[in-house]
């Protein structure tokens, strides 16, 4: 039972590092992308086949990881980034699927459909983080969702993030401010790539077996569906998000119920939710992060006195 | 001096021709005025002009520069601000956070250290960055009388204010060159004086301000010298008493005699 619990906080975890990198791309710059899937796969992929064929040692792995990732990212955004809304999470959707497809169909890279086994588990100092061990990995797990959050809230405050916000707020009003909005949506597509990749290579080491099975666009649904219980624009909240998300769909194992309530009862379940935040708290259960006042300590929370506003970065396609 | 210039500038969305052949010339350190019907083209020129939009034919030079075609936040970054007809404030963010972004591009870049070591170092002195921008912008909000209103939301902000705003926002680029785009609109009488003497104020910081509005009385007093399209061609230019008695003006206003 405690092992069971383990576990759905190593998942919330490896999952709330791609719901942060989810939460820069659409909470910060509000574009609605689909595609943390494919950049999770690429990091379990790169550390999975640097570690087995090259005998890489898994702390190498994490950089080179969520640099590929990082690189897909720049890779999708480049030609998709005058498309907005819905036309990008199409094109986003299905950019996932090819990277998900090409891992599935270069067996002598990736194993094909067999996948990779045997990953190596990492180590540090000597001292082996077995998975079997949940203290031990759980708290490598949530050591990267730290750094990543000190990171993300770092750049969130700093005029970088300022910049991603006015890109969301208005896009021409920005670049007409003399900000460069292309270099900052590719910017904000290859961090939130890197972290879904450095999620990956925490996937790999693990399971220590990789399958293109699990890496299907379910995953970003799940991890958009993270993002916005918790609150777009606030790391807190969709670290919290993640892991009310993973609480519920392991909720029928963890109550003993998993015979009685199908696995498909999940997918039920986060159509559910969405549908109920939408309506009744479009902006998450914490909201935006509240805004800095001039002297940076007294605090000002964010007024919402329009429901729909935070809704509207997610299905804003007719702007 | 010239600061601005375009020359035989076309802009055609498909068939129909928004902007033909304008030849429009913006003086230093003058008001000039841009004025005619709805539908002139005037906001189009604006747009090609300010990077918005890419011209079909033509050029444009400022300060002796062709800048035709260039990106927006190139243009805005060699010194030419703009507003907007409907007002594009960053609505969720800050009176603060608005007219600060309109500093972003100023931190960040010196020339004496390489582009990761700026990036590093901005990074790690959070802090001084952002005093800098802050004092810069509150100077800019002291100048609309705002700064009493630094931490409310943009789109909490009263009509008139939300003018102002985007007008601090546009200056604290530091540009040399302002494009309003109809500030006056929706503004009662009172709100129009005070924003004539803004105006005015601007000038005598030595920035050259081009204007298009339909508010004539505004227009008429506080422009230097006005520019007047219609159906995207420029019929005439001259001093606002130039202006008045044109026949071509008058015409474009208010039809022919007769017809």
């Amino acid at each position: 039972m405690l092992n069971f619990i383990l576990l759905i906080f190593i998942y919330s975890g490896i999952y709330a590092l791609m719901a942060m990198g989810q939460n820069v791309i659409t909470g910060y710059v509000g574009l609605l992308s689909l595609c943390q899937a494919g950049f999770f796969a690429i990091g379990s992929y790169a550390t999975a086949i640097l570690s087995v064929s090259y005998g890489w040692n898994f702390w190498l792995t994490v950089p080179i990881a969520g640099l590929l990732a990082a690189l897909a990212g720049i890779i999708i955004g480049l030609p998709t980034l005058r498309l907005k809304g819905d036309y990008l999470a199409i094109a986003t959707l299905g950019f996932g699927e090819i990277i998900r497809n090409i891992i599935n169909n270069w067996d002598s890279l990736t194993g094909g459909p067999m996948g990779i086994k045997r990953i190596p588990m990492a180590s540090i100092f000597g001292y082996t983080i077995n998975p079997f061990d949940k203290w031990a990995f759980l708290g490598m797990v949530w050591i990267f969702v730290l750094l990543g959050y000190l990171f993300f809230k770092r750049l969130a405050r700093s005029r970088i993030g300022r910049a991603l916000e006015a890109i969301r707020e208005d896009e021409i009003a920005a670049s007409s401010m003399g900000i460069n909005t292309t270099k900052y949506k590719v910017w904000a597509f290859a961090l939130g790539a890197f972290a879904a990749g450095v999620a990956g290579s925490l996937q790999a080491v693990f399971t220590l077996s990789v399958t293109p099975g699990p890496f299907t666009f379910m995953v970003s649904i799940m991890v958009l569906c993270m993002v916005v219980l918790g609150g777009m624009g606030n790391f807190i909240a969709v670290i919290l998000g993640a892991f009310l998300i993973q609480f519920i769909s392991y909720f029928p194992q963890l109550v003993g119920l998993s015979n009685v309530i199908p696995p498909q009862f999940k997918q039920i379940l986060f159509g559910l939710i969405l549908v109920v935040m939408m309506i009744w708290r479009p902006q998450g259960i914490l909201g935006r992060a509240p805004r800095m006042s001039i002297s940076g300590i007294r605090r000002k929370k964010r007024t919402t006195s329009n429901g729909g506003e935070s809704g509207d970065t997610i299905q804003g396609g007719s702007r | 001096m010239t600061l601005l210039e375009t020359q035989k500038l076309t802009r055609a969305y498909g068939g129909v021709v928004a902007v033909s052949e304008v030849d429009f010339e913006v003086e230093q350190g003058l008001i000039t005025g841009l004025i005619g019907p709805n539908g002139a083209g005037k906001t189009t020129l604006f747009n090609n002009i300010t990077g918005l939009d890419v011209p079909t034919s033509g050029t444009v030079q400022f300060k002796g520069k062709n800048i035709t075609g260039k990106n927006a936040h190139t243009i805005c970054r060699m010194g030419i601000a703009r507003t907007f007809q409907n007002i594009r404030l960053f609505k969720e963010l800050t009176v603060l956070e608005n007219v600060m972004l309109g500093r972003h591009f100023k931190v960040g870049r010196s020339a004496s250290t390489g582009r990761l070591a700026t990036a590093l170092k901005s990074f790690f002195s959070m802090e001084e960055e952002e005093s800098i921008m802050r004092e810069h912008a509150l100077k800019w909000l002291s100048f609309f009388h705002l700064e009493h209103l630094v931490d409310e939301l943009a789109k909490n902000l009263p009509y008139g204010h939300q003018r102002e705003l985007e007008i601090a926002r546009a200056l604290a680029t530091e540009p040399s060159l302002l494009f309003l785009d109809e500030p006056a609109a929706g503004m009662n009488p009172q709100e129009t004086d005070a924003l004539m003497k803004t105006i005015r104020k601007i000038r005598s910081l030595g920035i050259t301000v081009v204007l298009i509005e339909h508010d004539m009385k505004l227009v008429m007093n506080i422009c230097d010298t006005i520019t007047v399209l219609n159906y995207g061609q420029n019929i005439a230019q001259g001093t606002p008493s130039q202006i008045k008695r044109n026949p071509l003006v008058v015409e474009a206003y208010l039809g022919k005699e007769d017809a």
